[in-house]
């Protein structure tokens, strides 16, 4: 009984044409088809973002108070005036895009039981990240607020009277 | 040269075609069925396979599986939900416009204006209910069995993947309504599928690697939820979902038969061996034996029951099949009789409902993701399902296979288990609920942290922990398994029933929704 010798590196055993030929097909036509299929899910992955602008104007009302928060129309941050300035929270929540509400100690989420701090951070619930403030700009007559640019927390723009 | 013309005996080709006019309502239906009435076996037989909508049954089917406590008809029981809710669904399309202008309005005349609107949505809410329930008790049903033993482990596998399609069409047809539930479910959805960034932004590396943020991205098709997102629940809902179940079905179907039926004990066949009732079930001389029967000729013992102790599947599968199936339409009908499915207000973007809660099903993991987002929401229900999904390639053992709680420790283990489950998950929320979690006790603990030790996790571990204690104080694997299902069944119901019930505004914890304050 003869037995076969083990196929070495130096000396590997052949392979028949005829699998490397159908080997190839296959692998050929494996990666053919999932470059086509990656090309297809550039489909749905918007280049363009129709979303309305996140840069807007404000006016606050005189009895503002200072603490008190301001939350314009269809917009989701919270502006507040005080003797440092004017500064703008959003009231995104940090955890999983609940709009939270104001309360006379800061913000709450109503969805996840997030709570924060008058100034966003966090305080309780699994919000990972406090809530942040947003770029203000203040001119001699008009107030803007830019949700899209993040400004440090404590970040006051003086009032320009 | 017509053919007809000389030969005398014939009819006249008038008299010919009036007698074909008249026989062929009867020559229809024979072309139809083709082996006619299904009376003898062996037109049972041929009525099951020569049928394109019935050949995925067996031709003969074991007496265990038409047992009533084998499986409680609880696949047929979902699959009947899913088809009721393909029928109402198609409907319902008639009249549902998928813009964010006018989805809600569409809804509101579905409900008030259209003929049978408010009942067929009613029965589409209740059958999603419906087959949510039947595909979670089925899941049960061949975990306790033990159904997912060699060759069905692929089957069982395939079965999770059906679980998933399943509650994403729930999540997806809920979200369609465009009312407040449906804008901040997609809301919380969207940014549960953008969670990495929980630990890409802990690690600093968002920037150059964001899974979340294309995830996110690609379901809403834009960076805020709106038309484009709606568009695409829509297409989700009503085509995607629907053809990968469609699939998956055809599947799951094909290997119960090709993997041998349902799963039986290796001694089903004496179990199941009825001596009152003997009906001889070849009625006639066959003409042809076919290969399942070499005992046609009614001299071999198993004539009177069957070989292998089967009975035909016309009619004793069959019609225990259609009893399934109406009593799930039953079901369905008069729950859509009772109750009307609910619709809240328009979607506001402004103002999230409080408490904002998801369907009852995602109550749990609403639960879960309280702790943290990403754990929550994609890393303990991955754990999850990659850990039922792995269990037939572990438990390779034969012990009680087709029992009930078959296997080392049985329902005994399985009680245990139980208790061990309800404790811990209880004994777990009662004591975030009284004393809170790192975040309350430590402000400035490291986002990280939290989402690796949250209850969430520490549930998982301790699930895991007990499950492989399991394993080694009754060396079986099957134990361990039985052990962590179960603790799995367990957590998954309190942490509903704390969601559902005792969960109030501001997801703060309240004995009963009748103390929720006012305002």
């Amino acid at each position: 009984m003869t037995t076969k010798p083990a196929p070495s590196r130096l000396d590997p055993e052949p392979i028949p044409r005829r699998d490397f030929l159908g080997l190839s097909a296959i692998l050929a036509s494996g990666a053919a088809l999932l470059f086509a299929l990656l090309g297809l899910l550039r489909l749905p992955k918007a280049a363009v973002l129709p979303s309305v602008s996140k840069k807007f104007k404000v006016s606050l009302p005189e009895s503002l108070a200072p603490g008190q928060a301001y939350v314009p129309p269809g917009r989701s941050v919270a502006v507040f005036r005080d003797d440092r300035g004017i500064h703008a929270i959003s009231t995104v929540c940090t955890h999983l895009g609940c709009i939270v509400k104001t309360t006379a100690h800061g913000f709450e989420c109503p969805c996840h039981g997030s709570k924060f701090a008058a100034d966003g951070s966090v305080v309780r619930g699994p919000a990972p990240k406090p809530l942040p403030w947003l770029g203000v700009t203040v001119t001699a007559n008009s107030i803007t607020i830019d949700e899209e640019t993040v400004v440090p927390a404590g970040t006051h723009k003086e009032i320009v009277t | 040269m017509s053919a007809g013309v000389t030969e005398g005996a014939r009819e006249p080709a008038l008299a010919r075609f009036r007698a074909n006019l008249l026989a062929a309502p009867r020559r229809f239906v024979e072309t139809a069925f083709r082996s006619g009435a299904p009376a003898t076996d062996r037109t049972r037989s041929t009525f099951v396979f020569g049928n394109v909508f019935l050949h995925l049954h067996p031709v003969r089917t074991h007496r265990w599986s038409l047992r009533w406590v084998t499986t409680f008809g609880l696949g047929i029981a979902s699959v009947s939900a899913f088809l009721i809710t393909l029928i109402t669904g198609v409907m319902l399309m008639f009249y549902y416009k998928p813009y964010v202008g006018v989805a809600y309005d569409s809804i509101k005349d579905i409900h008030f204006v259209v003929p049978t609107g408010r009942f067929i949505r009613n029965i589409h809410r209740w059958a999603g209910n419906v087959m949510v329930v039947g595909v979670l008790l089925h899941m049960t049903r061949a975990f306790y069995t033990a159904a997912y033993r060699k060759p069905r482990e692929f089957n069982w596998v395939i079965g999770m993947l059906l679980l998933v399609v399943t509650l994403g069409l729930a999540f997806t047809g809920y979200l369609l309504p465009w009312d407040q539930l449906a804008y901040w479910a997609i809301t919380i959805g969207a940014n549960i599928a953008q969670s990495p960034r929980e630990v890409t932004d802990a690690l600093g590396i968002t920037q150059v690697f964001d899974p979340g943020g294309l995830q996110k991205l690609l379901l809403l098709g834009s960076d805020t939820v709106g038309a484009e997102a709606l568009i695409r629940f829509f297409l989700l809902h009503v085509m995607i979902l629907p053809l990968a179940i469609a699939a998956l079905l055809g599947v799951h179907f094909w290997r119960v038969r090709k993997d041998g039926g349902l799963t039986r004990p290796a001694d089903a066949d004496a179990r199941t061996a009825t001596s009152e009732r003997v009906v001889p079930v070849f009625t006639e001389a066959p003409q042809r034996t076919y290969h399942l029967a070499a005992i046609v000729r009614g001299k071999t013992p198993a004539v009177g029951r069957g070989p292998e102790g089967t009975v035909p599947s016309m009619p004793h599968l069959l019609y225990a099949e259609l009893a399934v199936f109406m009593l799930t339409v039953f079901l369905c009908v008069t729950l859509a009789l009772f109750l009307d499915a609910p619709l809240k207000e328009l979607a506001n973007p402004a103002v999230p409902e409080n408490p904002a809660k998801a369907p009852w099903y995602f109550l749990g993991l609403q639960e879960l993701v309280a702790f943290s987002a990403f754990m929550g929401g994609i890393g303990v229900p991955s754990i999850v399902i990659l850990g039922l999904g792995l269990i037939p390639y572990l438990d390779r053992e034969t012990e009680g296979t087709g029992e009930w709680f078959g296997g080392p420790g049985g329902a005994r283990l399985v009680a245990w288990s139980a208790v061990f489950g309800l404790a811990t998950v209880i004994g777990l929320e009662a004591f975030v609920i009284s004393f809170g979690w790192l975040r309350e006790w430590w402000p400035d603990v490291p986002q990280l942290l939290i989402t690796a030790i949250n209850p969430g996790t520490v549930l998982t571990a301790m699930y895991a922990a007990y499950s492989i204690a399991i394993v080694k104080r009754y060396d079986s694997i099957r134990a361990g398994a039985l052990a962590l299902f179960t603790c799995f069944l367990a957590g998954f119901l309190v942490l509903t029933i704390v969601g559902t019930h005792f969960r109030g505004p501001n997801w703060d914890f309240y004995w009963s929704p009748a103390h929720w304050p006012t305002h």
